[in-house]
């Protein structure tokens, strides 16, 4: 008789090659994401006179460095010449090496957190490595994603295998039902409030419980997406009906037999009863509020209605040292309201929540509204804007007076030149409010789409559930 | 400058302290120069935002700018340190500025086996003496410490060695400046039965899908 497993214990089993003293397993990957970010990795790789192992394995996308306006131009269109350079360079590493690539003028290019599953190239079960540290969000399906630096991705290119050791076991229980408006992102922040940002640390974080069975693939996809932030090497989540639909209808997802085959062996994933974790955490989503993040850390997060922490009132001395910090940064007085905390610029977008889902949810709530900010809405991937097109959201965006763009990865990191200027404030449906993310000197507050939203009209942070 | 993996020898240097936590990959490199050729050289965008101005004019109180920190090999920082994105960028910079060791309470699981690929020795040690190292660093700049590998010794500047752990295996490639494609070429047999096997168990996921853009076909690939 076997122990019984998680679904973590279920996908590494099947995918362990051999181990070695110390604890580092070589493990098989099914699929590997690189963005124009890890050049560092084919240079490398050419130089040493090494080929891809396995090339149809391997899916490249330009997401980084496209611009979000423009694009009919191509790549001449970009106006920086560095960014040209790494767009460019993706398009001839992935020729040379045979590689997919969902370049710049592709109908279904996007970023790689929001494309690779929208096509259901990735699949429950599965081991997918991404040259950025969110590929967790494949978790979503029940896939063991992590991210890894361009060493690791030169060796998966090379051998389609990875050196990694065991991550240990956490389970985090979202149970009751979270309010109207309050979303997948607020249920991860408030998570991420709870265990901290290194409290996922060398850990997997499988959710469960009722909030998470209830949320879509899209919401699933939010909360798997920021489990890097509190540490964790990834996020999963038991595939179940939702997922077989939500792939049923996905154009590279297996057809007919293999459907069948597919869908058999997907059902075995789910962890068995009983199976042990290192670690279990558990929430009571029914009293989880739209969330906005006040500090430079994603652990610095409050419910709308409260206010700036003192940091003084944190029991740790570290934690109290960092929140001051934080707070110089933010330029924020304790005991402020977070809603009377005026902001100069909203961002909906990124791999976290540029989803359909959020679209339909930010076009909700801004229908008949204006803007009192610039707000850019930027969608994860052409095929997210084309059904967006479809539905005529972008028609009310442009009503509310926010800008509409192609799809890209824009100002979560600026990378393409989409930055906030230095000491804006920006309300972001991003992952990241480190100091300098989207821009030298901005200043993030991470919310939902539906808060994001709130903030554009209102010109404050604001509770989303007040326009409703 | 090059990536890739560099033997760590024995040190006894300048040691830096910058104990502060959770200094994300971020802050070690602002994401717009990880657009640079390493021929760009890596050094100055260590802790870019920190190091210089708007202006670009250098902040002489950030302590890597201060002598003699600026000549340290070894980085004592807080907790959590390198924790957010995957960029290997964050090791060049430190690399190229010249820190060979970072001496933390704890590391991002992402950063810490970054560093185990280039040959930046990283060293957890229990928070309580991290921040004496740190404190005794601030108090007498330039003070060395001396890290020996060989040993998992690091020998502080205020007296007393301490031990550190490390995984033997990886300890070994550091030692000798062996890269994972060669441990993993021993065992190039196991791969190919493990690819064999899998692909029979879960054909679905190696048929050419129709309609997957592609570069450059080749005769015989997707096998
Ligand atoms: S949207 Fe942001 S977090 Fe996501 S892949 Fe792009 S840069 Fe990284």
């Amino acid at each position: 008789m076997t122990a019984a497993r998680t679904l973590f214990d279920k996908i590494w089993d099947a995918h362990v090659i051999t181990s070695r003293e110390g604890g580092e397993s070589l493990v098989y990957v099914d699929r590997n994401l690189v963005h124009e970010g890890p050049f560092y990795a084919f240079d490398a790789l050419s130089s040493e006179g090494r080929s891809v192992h396995r090339p149809r394995q391997t899916l490249a996308f330009s997401d980084h460095y496209v611009p979000t306006a423009g694009r009919d131009r191509g790549s001449a269109g970009i106006a920086d010449p560095e960014a040209r350079v790494m767009v460019e360079q993706l398009a001839r590493n992935a020729r040379a090496t045979g590689i997919v690539h969902y370049g710049m003028d592709h109908p279904a290019q996007g970023i790689m957190h929001v494309v690779g599953p929208e096509l259901g190239l990735c699949q429950p079960g599965m081991i997918v490595s991404g040259a950025d540290s969110h590929t967790s969000t494949h978790g979503a399906f029940g896939i063991f994603g992590f991210g890894v630096g361009a060493s690791q991705v030169k060796h998966i290119l090379a051998t389609q295998t990875v050196w990694v050791s065991k991550p240990r076991r956490m389970r985090v229980t979202v149970a009751g039902t979270p309010g109207p408006l309050v979303s997948a992102k607020d249920i991860i922040l408030a998570v991420i409030a709870e265990i901290g940002i290194e409290g996922g640390n060398g850990h997997v974080i499988e959710y469960a419980g009722t909030a998470i069975e209830a949320l879509s693939m899209e919401g699933r996809m939010t909360v798997c997406n920021m489990s890097i932030e509190a540490g964790a090497r990834s996020g999963l989540i038991a595939p179940d009906r939702k997922t077989w639909d939500y792939l049923a209808a996905c154009p590279h997802a297996p057809k007919g037999a293999d459907w069948d085959a597919a869908l058999a062996f997907w059902r075995t994933l789910p962890g068995d009863a009983g199976a042990r974790f290192d670690r279990d955490v558990q929430i009571d989503g029914a009293r989880i509020e739209p969330m906005v993040t006040w500090g430079t850390n994603q652990d610095e997060a409050v419910g709308i209605g409260g206010v700036v922490p003192d940091p003084r009132a944190f029991a740790d001395a570290a934690r109290r040292e960092r929140a001051a910090r934080a707070l110089e940064y933010m330029d924020l007085a304790p005991g402020t309201a977070l809603r009377d905390v005026a902001i100069d610029r909203v961002f909906i977008g990124s791999c976290t929540n540029a989803r359909l889902e959020d679209l339909r949810i930010a076009a909700s709530l801004a229908q008949g509204r204006r803007a009192r900010v610039p707000t850019l809405v930027v969608p994860g991937s052409r095929t997210v804007k084309r059904a967006a097109e479809a539905e005529g959201l972008h028609e009310v965006f442009l009503a509310a007076g926010f800008e509409w763009r192609d799809a890209g990865c824009s100002m979560c990191t600026g990378s393409n030149g989409d930055r906030v200027p230095a000491g804006e404030r920006c309300a972001s449906t991003s992952n990241r409010n480190f100091e300098g993310r989207q821009g030298r000197g901005s200043r993030t507050h991470l919310v939902s789409p539906a808060a994001a939203v709130a903030a554009a009209v209102t010109g404050r942070l604001a509770d989303p559930r007040a326009l409703a | 400058m090059s990536t890739g993996m560099q033997a760590f020898t024995p040190l006894d240097a300048v040691a830096a302290p910058l104990f502060e936590p959770n200094i994300d990959t971020d802050k070690l490199i602002p994401h717009k120069f990880l657009r640079k050729p390493l021929a760009a050289g890596y050094r100055n965008f260590l802790f870019h935002d920190q190091r210089f101005a708007e202006d670009g004019s250098v902040r002489p109180d950030f302590v890597l700018n201060r002598a003699p920190f600026d000549r340290a090999r070894v980085l004592v920082a807080g907790r959590n340190f390198g924790c957010g994105s995957t960029r290997e960028g964050a090791i060049y910079a430190l690399q190229d500025f010249g820190i060979r060791c970072v001496v933390a309470p704890s590391f991002g699981d992402i950063f810490y086996a970054n560093c185990l690929q280039n040959g930046l020795l990283p060293v957890v040690l229990g928070e309580a003496t991290v921040a004496a190292l740190a404190a005794h660093l601030e108090a007498h700049p330039g003070a060395h410490v001396a890290v020996d590998l060989a040993a998992q010794t690091l020998a502080l500047p205020q007296g007393g060695t301490v031990r550190f752990d490390i995984d033997a295996v990886r300890k070994e490639q550091l030692l000798k400046g062996l890269d994972d494609i060669g441990m993993t070429q021993q065992h190039a047999q196991a791969i190919a039965r493990f690819e064999t096997a899998y692909r029979a168990r879960h054909p679905w996921l190696f048929r050419d899908l129709p309609g997957l853009p592609r570069h450059a076909p080749r005769a015989g690939e997707g096998s």
